[in-house]
């Protein structure tokens, strides 16, 4: 979120696509149900079904799933051709200005610089023009044909009403009353705030879609503001958390970005990750990158990282290519691993093409599972009747369980959606001989340690030269982890402007990463969190929640990263004098010598606002981005593409180019494209959700969840239940190409049959939540039906839009 | 109100708030001290958060025994957090059954293996369990690491190794379980945020 839960009482508009938080976060919707309340805000909902969000909504709209560029192209349409744009904060605080270069071109659904044999694009004409001194050239009246702007006005002509009805099904008058909602923030004391979940992002072009919203924030002047802002309703209660600590592979903790096979050395690594301004005077914030990632280096190796070795950088291990839970999985598959460990995670139901994932943990030497449950996962290789058709004696992968605790357990934190870092108590211990994931960590990691300190082995100078100070080497507190995250002084730390002034003794934690150094004089193990156990102790553990604002901020309430700033961007809630936009709910003002209001500024406190210093301080040009440069991988505006199983054999957009029918720049595995289905066996659409009674596949383990929905269904409309002869209640079996699920059928209102493209096209809605094991009634798992494609930027999988049939047993 | 004993079980059982009774001072005179308390009253109150959504709702865990030395607690009750700004002391479905979660039938209680074409599970001791599970990975990652590239980079990865890394866990271990597999060099990494 670049808001937070709260914040959300303070829209005038809550638009949700790509979420049903009144099911899936329903403690956080009472915000929303609180602005209905308090402030008149309309809900408003777009969604393949009607569902408990949508029940309450003022207005509802479906839309195919799959389709939703094409509504959101709609959008930015509509607010262009009939001028709902915040002008001063288009202007000003985005790229809209910016020129780009002249050989960038866009043509029947395919960008400049594609390569159809790599499936992936040259990127060298998305770049902006620049001057002689290396500043983005830029043309203020937004009449070069070539700016941002009518770049952008051009490429989304084409999505006319009509056209959105055509493609999603969305009868057009329901289209253009959304349309009206969401514009009707752009005036500059209206807000609106957006909440997506996975709705948007599990599709092959998901990482597109949430582009396209955060291009209508910005028109609308919406980023930055109480009550807007792009708000990623988030799964787990850490998995914020854990996304920051960055346990995946593309980058360290804290978002750096991790070493490749093309950074050979330290000062390769840190030159292509150390951004120069493109506009003069910003902030450019990342050219601190150096400090960030040093300060990691010494928290990781301490005394063995020093100048002289590059700060220990040869000791990082550099991504070969693709690594992520597809292509982890698909290499596994291929028989190119041995060894895996499943912690707190339960692949073989949360992963797509069940059967796939059983082939491939069929195929490893070992695998460990850690978890306080006994996952599907961890029986893959048992029989479990027709819901896991397996024959243990041909599986030779030895399996390990290790018992875990529950959040009740341990101490430490979470971080919730908005960032919030909450420390949590201990309540009692686990049952048996279940240990803590950090005590587990650490005695296999100490195990090792040994090991190799015996009888040497492959690199072992990173496993002994890990720093290890705790107290109790076999347990290390979320204390002592707490302080090594956050970062201290590791020699006298003086002021730079005056060498005299000692700012901080050795040893002592740091308040802000402001104070981090790229010399080895600092160490901190997540740069975002510094702050989170300043000398001051654990601000995690805070628990004042006064609200002096009323805005809901509770500043003194845990810690939000960074440096406790609750809505991020925030500089952009004022104009350019520094006067907020809406003095009814100030975020932040420039009282004349430095900024202040109700947040930290996420700006420099004493730039002033005749000096020009633009909101979007992480990105070098300083504004919001409608043109994304070279970011994406799939092209720098937002396009429809298919899903890759679509009911339509053409792209309506571009109906003669089979090529751009699916998105061009995805990455599909040999095997796998084999393994779609097509409309003519699989004529429906089918997109997976989530119940209000059950998270993902853990609570089937607790038997009050599982009293209260205890058994797979499926949801279909009534005119596909008339078409098939099915009746609520009857057993039905869902197929795709990969394999099959079955499932009580419930009729319903709530999926409507949608016209698109001259087609009659029906929607199939299957729950997620069942297996083989737990306190409900073994199931089957849904991810037996999906396909195994990802999103072209960050690999998350098309759960949300695919094809199956539907057969009465 | 006077009554014995015998009379004060009777109300007791008679269904709802017995022992509201007795708080209320409805209780029988001679027999004050075998009253049946209320648990939550004699309960260690414990702050927490709900794992379940991102919401990261508040939530008040009450528990038998004073947390000391040796004392042996169990969760009777759990609730949302009223100071929490964010939940206000709300809790939804999922959230409700967490005492349900916390004591499922299907916690693991020991370390396990299964060998090689087995069709069943074998308890085994937490030192063997690491022990062996430190010897897979060390012969893998001695045989199969990369040290150079095709192209002579230094590149110091384990690529026949991967690792499902938990959301559900708290911001220490997953510091400490990345900070661990670095060192490694495992760079076949994921978790819950890509899917």
């Amino acid at each position: 979120m670049t808001n937070h839960w709260v914040d959300i009482k303070n829209a005038d508009v809550i638009f949700v696509m790509g979420g049903n938080p009144a099911e899936a976060h329903p403690c956080g919707f009472k915000w929303v149900i609180e602005a209905k309340k308090n402030r008149k805000a309309k809900l408003v909902v777009v969604d393949p079904r009607f569902n408990r969000t949508a029940s309450v909504a003022d207005y509802y709209a479906p839309v195919r799933a799959g389709s939703d560029i094409a509504f959101f192209g709609g959008v930015i349409n509509y607010l262009l051709t009939n001028d709902k744009i915040h002008h001063d904060y288009v202007k000003a605080y985005t790229n809209a200005s910016f020129l780009i270069d002249e050989n960038y071109k866009f043509e029947d659904g395919i960008f400049s610089g594609y390569d159809e044999a790599k499936r992936s694009y040259a990127k060298d004409s998305w770049k902006y023009q620049f001057d002689k001194d290396g500043f983005a050239k830029v043309d203020e009246t937004l009449q070069d044909p070539n700016c941002v702007f009518q770049l952008m006005k051009k490429h989304y002509s084409r999505y006319t009403p009509e056209t959105v009805e055509k493609v999603c099904g969305t009868p057009k008058d329901a289209f253009l009353k959304v349309c009206e909602y969401i514009a009707s923030t752009a005036a500059p004391d209206r807000t609106m705030s957006y909440l997506y979940a996975l709705g948007l992002t599990e599709h092959s072009v998901g990482s597109q879609n949430i582009r396209c919203m955060a291009m209508v924030q910005l028109l609308l002047g919406n980023m930055g503001m109480a009550g807007g802002g792009i708000n990623a309703l988030r799964g787990h209660a850490n998995v914020q958390g854990i996304t920051d600590m960055c346990l995946y592979a593309q980058t360290l903790p804290g978002y750096l970005s991790a070493p490749t096979d093309a950074d050979p050395d330290r000062a390769t690594y840190l030159t292509k990750r150390t951004p120069k301004a493109l506009r003069p005077g910003q902030m450019n914030f990342p050219q601190n990158f150096p400090k960030w990632f040093t300060s990691l280096c010494k928290a990781w190796y301490g005394n063995a990282a020093t100048k002289d070795n590059d700060f220990a950088y040869d000791w990082l291990p550099k991504l070969g290519g693709a690594s992520d839970v597809l292509s982890i999985f698909h290499a596994m598959y291929e028989g190119k691993m041995n060894g895996f460990v499943c912690q707190g995670f339960n692949p073989l139901a949360s992963v797509p093409n069940k059967k796939k994932v059983g082939d491939a943990l069929a195929k490893l030497k070992y695998l460990v599972v850690m978890d306080p449950l006994a996952t599907d996962t961890s029986e893959f290789w048992k029989p479990h009747g027709e819901f896991n058709e397996v024959d243990p004696t041909k599986i030779d992968t030895e399996v390990f369980r290790l018992p875990a605790n529950l959040f009740a357990e341990h101490a430490g934190t979470f971080t919730n959606s908005g960032r919030v870092v909450q420390w949590r108590w201990k309540a009692v211990d686990g049952p048996g001989e279940s240990k803590e994931d950090t005590e587990i960590m650490a005695s296999l990691f100490l195990k090792l340690k040994a090991m190799y300190a015996k009888d040497g082995g492959a690199l072992p100078e990173p496993i002994m030269n890990l720093t290890w100070a705790y107290n109790q080497p076999d347990k290390p507190s979320p204390e002592e982890l707490l302080r090594e995250i956050n970062g201290k002084a590791l020699s006298e730390l003086t002021d730079p402007k005056d060498p005299t002034k000692v700012l901080f003794k050795a040893g002592e934690q740091l308040p802000s990463f402001g104070f981090l150094r790229d010399d080895g004089s600092t160490a901190c193990g997540n740069w975002i969190y510094c702050g989170s156990w300043s000398q001051a102790g654990n601000n995690t553990a805070r628990r004042d929640n006064s609200d002096p604002s009323g805005l809901g901020q509770t500043l003194n309430w845990g810690f939000a990263w960074p440096v406790n700033r609750r809505i991020l961007y925030n500089r952009a809630s004022a104009d350019l004098a520094g006067k907020p936009w809406d003095p009814k709910r100030t975020v932040l003002r420039w009282t004349g010598t430095a900024w202040g209001g109700n947040d930290i500024p996420d700006m420099r406190p004493d730039a002033a606002p005749d000096q020009n210093v633009m909101p979007f301080i992480m990105n070098p040009e300083g504004v919001g981005r409608l043109f994304s440069r070279e970011i994406m991988a799939d092209g720098p505006f937002p396009e429809h593409y298919e899903p890759f199983e679509s009911p339509l054999d053409r792209n309506p957009m571009h109906p003669n180019n089979p090529k751009a029918k699916s998105n061009p720049a995805a990455r599909v595995y040999k095997g796998d494209m084999e393994a779609f289905g097509t409309a003519k066996d699989y004529p429906y659409v089918a997109t997976t959700y989530r119940l209000v009674e059950h998270f993902h596949y853990w609570t089937k383990q607790s038997k009050i969840n599982a009293i209260m929905q205890p058994e797979q269904f499926v949801e279909i409309g009534e005119d596909l239940a008339k078409e098939k002869g099915i009746k609520a209640g009857d057993r039905i079996k869902v197929r795709s190409n990969r394999g099959f699920i079955k499932g009580v059928a419930v009729v319903t209102k709530r999926i409507k049959t949608l016209d698109v493209d001259g087609k009659k096209v029906h929607t199939v809605g299957i729950p997620i939540h069942y297996g083989f094991k737990g306190a409900t009634k073994p199931g089957f798992i849904t991810n037996t039906l999906t396909p195994f494609v990802g999103d072209a930027n960050v690999q998350t999988p098309e759960f949300k839009a695919f094809l199956v049939n539907i057969e009465k047993v | 109100m006077q009554m014995n004993r015998r009379q004060f079980f009777k109300i007791c059982s008679a269904g709802l708030g017995g022992s509201s009774i007795a708080v209320m001072g409805f209780s029988p005179t001679a027999a004050l001290a075998e009253v049946r308390a209320f648990k939550l009253a004699r309960a260690t109150e414990t702050r927490n958060i709900c794992p379940y959504c991102s919401v990261s709702c508040g939530v008040l865990i009450y528990s038998t025994g004073d947390k000391s030395k040796n004392s042996q607690g169990e969760i009777i009750h759990i609730e949302g957090d009223p100071d929490n700004p964010v939940n206000r002391g709300t809790l939804c479905p999922k959230g409700a059954g967490l005492r349900d979660m916390v004591q499922s039938q299907n916690r693991l209680k020991w370390p396990e293996v299964r060998e090689a074409g087995s069709k069943e599970w074998k308890r085994i001791s937490w030192n063997e369990a690491i022990e062996r599970i430190a010897k897979h990975m060390k012969a893998d990652r001695d045989k199969n690491f990369v040290a150079k590239n095709a192209n002579g980079v230094t590149v110091n990865r384990w690529p026949t190794f991967g690792f499902l890394a938990s959301s559900a866990a708290s911001n220490e271990a997953g510091y400490l379980t990345v900070k661990t597999l670095r060192a490694l060099g495992v760079t076949q990494l994921d978790t819950q945020a890509r899917i």
